[in-house]
């Protein structure tokens, strides 16, 4: 009796971890710990396991791995939602100057530094230790190579709107699964974004919203940009316009461009191109988030 | 009466000085983010503003102390907040133009925002411990009792603000409910009467 409720209980256990790690079951059998420093806002810690460097922000990646990095293969893009994040090309294929909030590893900077090698890129992230990981073990290069400014996202939006630069294509990636900075999820935030836009500019937002937080977010970013294309993975990515959306026949022809360097990531653009929807699929008198009302973390808790 | 709204007073005044501050993290996020020298900032000029109010407010009770007095403090350290309301964005935006850094930005912003509604909140605490202490003997269990009053209504601030406050209302209606509880108590104070006022 007793061995059977023994056996149920193990049994059990490991389903349930089962269940909670089922993407980083793998990566923990030979999880090898590169780097770890404690920076003014988090810790910063490098893994490698199975041939794979991730950048996380919590021991053994519980939850969320930032970026990850094919040792062998650098110029691969391992997760989806940098994948998603490119898809913003299709809107607008030739940008001239690009504006990323948000460094992480860099995937995002080093894959644009390829497809468009013409553009300028600035890359804003509010972490010096963030930045000196992403140069040290992600093959970031230096300063020649990508423009990263060292401050606060919204910050540097203004100053650049004070400077009267204009991007083709900004990308917002400030966000994880543990924490939004609420002053980059409201609607002055996102008019800031927009004005900084050139006319026909893109904008790519990768957010984390779940539960209630996503129909806040969703009038939020509808109350600045009419439409958007919505594309929903395990992350939710928004591809917005400053102006009108391509056709679904631009999409594809703006995509065909692609196909070849998309590849040589190690996806197919299609796949992305799949993932576009107009769909309208929030409460649309949800509340918006503004400078004044901007709960986004409570909003985001589990069990609302 | 006089006791029981001098410790109301204390209370309050610390309830509303710890919502003003996390609401000032709140202002001034957009302009100069919500990083750990922002909230530096804002400290260190609560604090200051803080030291210099309990400075003000022992002095101001040497001479002819009152519950109506000590009710005007809480009436002008509200109305102080009102320029919050009013000229926030655009005087943090004038600041961030005029001081790039925004380890210093934050904290011209902050003093500028902050510092004269704390100095008349910091005054109330000592300025109601003279209105308490009936003698010398007992005068530190009063006085640990107004410490008490006032750091739990801090405490109580702090939690209701960023818990549930944040969640239901935006900056601008927190401040103005804050505001007309203030009037409101003050205004009370001030109607108190007679022999119960002075001390």
């Amino acid at each position: 009796m007793r061995n059977s409720w023994r056996a149920l209980l193990l049994s059990g256990a490991m389903l349930l971890a089962a269940g909670l790690f089922p993407l980083h079951r793998a990566i923990a059998d030979d999880m090898k710990l590169l780097h770890s420093e404690r920076s003014l806002y988090r810790e910063v810690l490098v893994y490698e396991a199975g041939g794979v460097r991730c950048i996380c922000f919590t021991r053994f990646c519980r939850i969320g791995r930032q970026t990850c990095q094919d040792v062998k293969q650098p110029g691969r893009i391992v997760m989806t939602y940098p994948r998603m994040m490119l898809g913003a090309l299709f809107v607008k294929p030739d940008p001239r100057s690009v504006l990323i909030i948000g460094l992480g590893g860099g995937t995002i900077p080093r894959a644009l530094r390829e497809v468009v090698p013409e553009a300028t890129i600035d890359v804003v992230e509010i972490d010096p230790a963030v930045v000196k990981v992403a140069r040290r073990f992600f093959d970031l290069g230096d300063s020649s190579a990508v423009n990263v400014i060292e401050a606060d996202g919204r910050v540097q939006v203004k100053s650049a709107l004070r400077q009267q630069k204009r991007y083709d294509m900004i990308m917002l990636d400030a966000f994880d699964h543990e924490y939004i900075p609420e002053h980059l999820l409201t609607r002055e935030f996102l008019e800031e974004v927009k004005a900084l836009l050139a006319p026909g500019g893109v904008l790519a937002a990768n957010t984390f919203s779940s539960s209630r937080l996503y129909d806040h977010e969703s009038a939020t970013y509808a109350a600045v940009f009419p439409q958007f294309f919505n594309l929903k993975r395990e992350n939710r990515v928004i591809i917005a316009a400053n102006g009108p959306l391509p056709s679904d026949a631009e999409l594809r022809a703006n995509a065909e461009q692609f196909e070849e360097a998309f590849e040589s990531f190690g996806f197919s653009t299609s796949k992305v191109l799949a993932l576009f929807s107009r769909k309208q699929d929030w409460k649309p008198n949800a509340r918006v988030l503004t400078d004044q009302y901007s709960p986004a973390n409570l909003l985001n808790l589990r069990g609302n | 009466m006089r006791l029981v709204l001098s410790y109301l007073i204390a209370g309050w005044s610390g309830f509303f000085v710890m919502a003003v501050e996390l609401l000032g993290g709140r202002l001034l996020a957009p302009t100069f983010g919500s990083s750990i020298y922002v909230w530096g900032a804002i400290i260190t000029v609560f604090m200051l503003a803080l030291s210099i109010g309990y400075l003000a407010g022992g002095r101001l009770s040497m001479r002819a102390p009152s519950v109506r007095k000590l009710g005007i403090i809480l009436i002008v350290a509200a109305l102080s907040v009102l320029p919050l309301l009013l000229f926030a964005v655009p005087l943090l935006d004038a600041v961030a133009r005029a001081i790039p850094d925004p380890r210093f930005g934050s904290l011209v912003g902050a003093t500028a925002l902050f510092f004269i509604p704390t100095v008349f909140s910091g005054m109330v605490s000592p300025y109601a411990v003279r209105l308490i202490v009936p003698d010398r003997s007992s005068s530190g269990r009063h006085a640990g009792q107004l410490y008490f009053v006032s750091t739990f209504g801090s405490a109580a601030g702090t939690l209701l603000t960023s818990f549930y406050l944040v969640l239901i209302m935006e900056v601008n209606h927190i401040l103005m409910a804050l505001m007309a509880v203030s009037g409101l108590i003050g205004v009370t104070a001030c109607l108190v009467r007679g022999e119960a006022n002075a001390q």
